[in-house]
């Protein structure tokens, strides 16, 4: 077969993704938003037969803070020096982070000191003098969405569901959206390059979906760190989003699978605000376009129960989908705490379907 | 070549950000700041190539530094491997090292993103924290969040988190002796030292303004440089 286009990008972009015994360190923002995804990851890790391990010592990255300004480079560095030093006290060898623009700000700082081996041995000065650790680098960076990039055909092989409407038998239709420090400022080290990284793609494909292109597909979500951590700024984040929203709505998505803390959130929580400013909902019947981190996509697959993938806080709601593709679940059990107790529920949009 | 090049030249990013622009513009084409705001990074470099420090000078003062979002788009097209968005973050250094950030509005907004981001990585060891993101600040999160917020603790519990427990998971306690190493980390490799400048410029500009400013993340200061925007900023094209 003669590859070509995009194929044979892909061909061109393929990273290396280390195969077991992996060191996790997790997510700022996706902790505090979307707390089951990582949940998620680690036990369909665990049920696929993986070995992954965290050290409670592990603290972020520094990288927001990094990318807002007020944390220097070598502060940064040594941040991640330190990460590195628990991975090597741990006995490992194989880093994966749950964080976009964690892995964007580890690969920058390898790239960094694999050119300018002066800065390495200063970091490793500086982390010696305040913490006394050493580090060995890794062999192995990934994404955790590289590993489960990996994984995909076990996730299709073990699922219960595919990415399929079970009334008219069509595939779902996916926008698939990457963090920007995945691969844009080092292509290769991301599953398919920047122009068309496969690592989403993949996964979509794989479970039986149908992937739209669209033409703002590769915009920023419009985080921009400083733009939306300072209210003043919020103007610049909302218009990216609604830039991708206006953009792909001709599509008809059914769903938008992102591999970023921080796009998830502001596709979800932006559709919401948009609604309310000008009453513009994206998706079917008045509701919005459902939006997932591949970990929580991974379960439903798996037949992970959606409330315990952490669905329920969403903004826009997930049953929609869920009632196309057949997955069962409880409204009423929606906003039950643990001990299957009320904690009464969140208020109504003015504009956007809420279930 | 004067003084503010020179120092631009000591940081590395500075350094393997800016090769030979030849003004083609596709950083600007790409950029989502350009589209939002008054700012092309194509002049920006275009300023930087002529090493003149009463421009760089001008530049770090402005806002133009700042409306950047630091997405890196502009480095991955750039046909002659120039990184804009690197050179902001070059610049935004000089900026607060000099003390030149205060002098524009949204340079002067650092003080806000040091006493929040800044102080919750040294408080618990997180860029952002639950109890923090308070519903008022953040209307854009919805009613969602909101309730999340009043059940925050009941919430993590429900989705498998070990909020401020000890041991491994979501927004576990990060023990007080691994918090102790990032200080250390902070005081030895210059972080602490610019949060000093931040603070030590901020608290001189708010002076000069007139506005109020405590050490309180709830003063008037702090109000004006979150909410405020007194000029028009955006693209208008």
């Amino acid at each position: 077969m003669k590859v070509e286009g995009k194929r044979k990008i892909w061909d061109e972009y393929q990273k290396e993704i280390a195969g077991d015994d992996y060191f996790y360190v997790r997510s700022c923002v996706r902790q505090n938003f979307f707390p089951g995804a990582e949940k998620t990851f680690l036990r369909y890790m665990k049920e696929m037969g993986k070995n992954v391990f965290e050290n409670p010592s592990h603290t972020t990255c520094s990288g927001i803070g990094y990318h807002s300004d007020i944390v220097p480079f070598e502060t940064a560095m040594t941040m991640v020096a330190r990460q590195f030093a628990l991975m090597t006290e741990s006995g490992y060898r194989n880093f994966v982070t749950s964080c976009i623009t964690s892995f964007g700000l580890y690969t920058e700082i390898l790239e960094t000191w694999h050119h300018f081996p002066a800065i390495e041995e200063k970091i490793r000065v500086h982390l010696k003098n305040a913490t006394g650790r050493e580090f060995v680098k890794p062999d192995n960076l990934a994404h955790a969405s590289d590993v489960t990039f990996k994984l995909r055909k076990e996730i299709s092989k073990a699922g219960k569901y595919r990415l399929v409407n079970q009334h008219t038998g069509a595939p779902i239709r996916v926008v698939e959206h990457i963090g920007c420090h995945y691969s844009r400022m080092f292509p290769s080290k991301g599953v398919g390059g920047a122009e068309y990284p496969y690592v989403l793609v993949g996964m979509i494909e794989e479970w039986g979906g149908e992937v739209i292109d669209y033409p703002e597909r590769r915009h920023c979500c419009g985080f921009g760190f400083r733009q939306y951590l300072i209210r003043a700024n919020r103007g610049y984040s909302v218009s990216a989003s609604k830039k991708k929203f206006d953009s792909m709505k001709p599509y008809k998505p059914e769903l938008i699978l992102t591999n970023c803390p921080g796009c998830p959130m502001f596709l979800d929580r932006w559709q919401y605000a948009i609604s309310e400013m000008e009453g513009t909902t994206y998706g079917e019947n008045g509701g919005g376009i459902p939006v997932m981190t591949y970990e929580e996509l991974a379960g439903l697959i798996l037949g992970y129960a959606p409330w315990d993938l952490g669905l329920q806080v969403h903004q826009v709601p997930v049953e929609p989908l869920l009632d196309k593709i057949g997955i069962p679940y409880d409204p009423e059990k929606k906003f039950l705490d643990k001990d299957g107790n009320s904690m009464g529920q969140p208020k109504s949009p003015s504009h956007l379907k809420f279930y | 070549m004067g003084a503010l090049y020179e120092k631009l030249r000591q940081d590395i990013r500075f350094v393997e950000g800016l090769t030979a622009c030849l003004n083609c513009g596709t950083c600007t084409a790409i950029c989502p700041a350009a589209e939002f705001y008054n700012y092309q990074p194509r002049k920006l470099v275009d300023i930087l190539q002529t090493k003149d420090d009463e421009k760089i000078e001008e530049l770090l003062k402005s806002d133009t530094i700042w409306y950047c979002g630091e997405c890196m788009s502009c480095v991955t097209r750039c046909p002659r491997n120039n990184a804009p968005g690197l050179l902001i973050t070059a610049l935004r250094s000089l900026s607060q090292e000099m003390g030149y950030f205060v002098e524009s509005e949204k340079g002067r907004q650092q003080l806000a993103i040091k006493r929040t981001v800044g102080h919750w990585i040294l408080e618990y060891g997180y860029c952002l924290y639950p109890s923090q993101i308070l519903p008022e600040n953040h209307p854009e999160q919805g009613p969602v969040w909101e309730w999340e917020f009043q059940h925050i603790e009941k919430v993590m519990d429900r989705l498998g988190a070990n909020y401020k427990k000890a041991g491994p998971g979501v927004l576990r306690a990060i023990p007080r002796e691994d918090l102790d190493e990032i200080k250390k980390i902070f005081d030895e490799t210059g972080a602490t030292a610019r949060f000093d400048k931040i603070e030590s410029f901020s608290k001189l500009k708010a002076e000069e303004m007139g506005i109020q400013l405590d050490d309180s993340l709830q003063n008037d200061y702090i109000k004006h440089i979150y909410t405020t925007v007194n000029k028009d900023h955006t693209n208008e094209t």
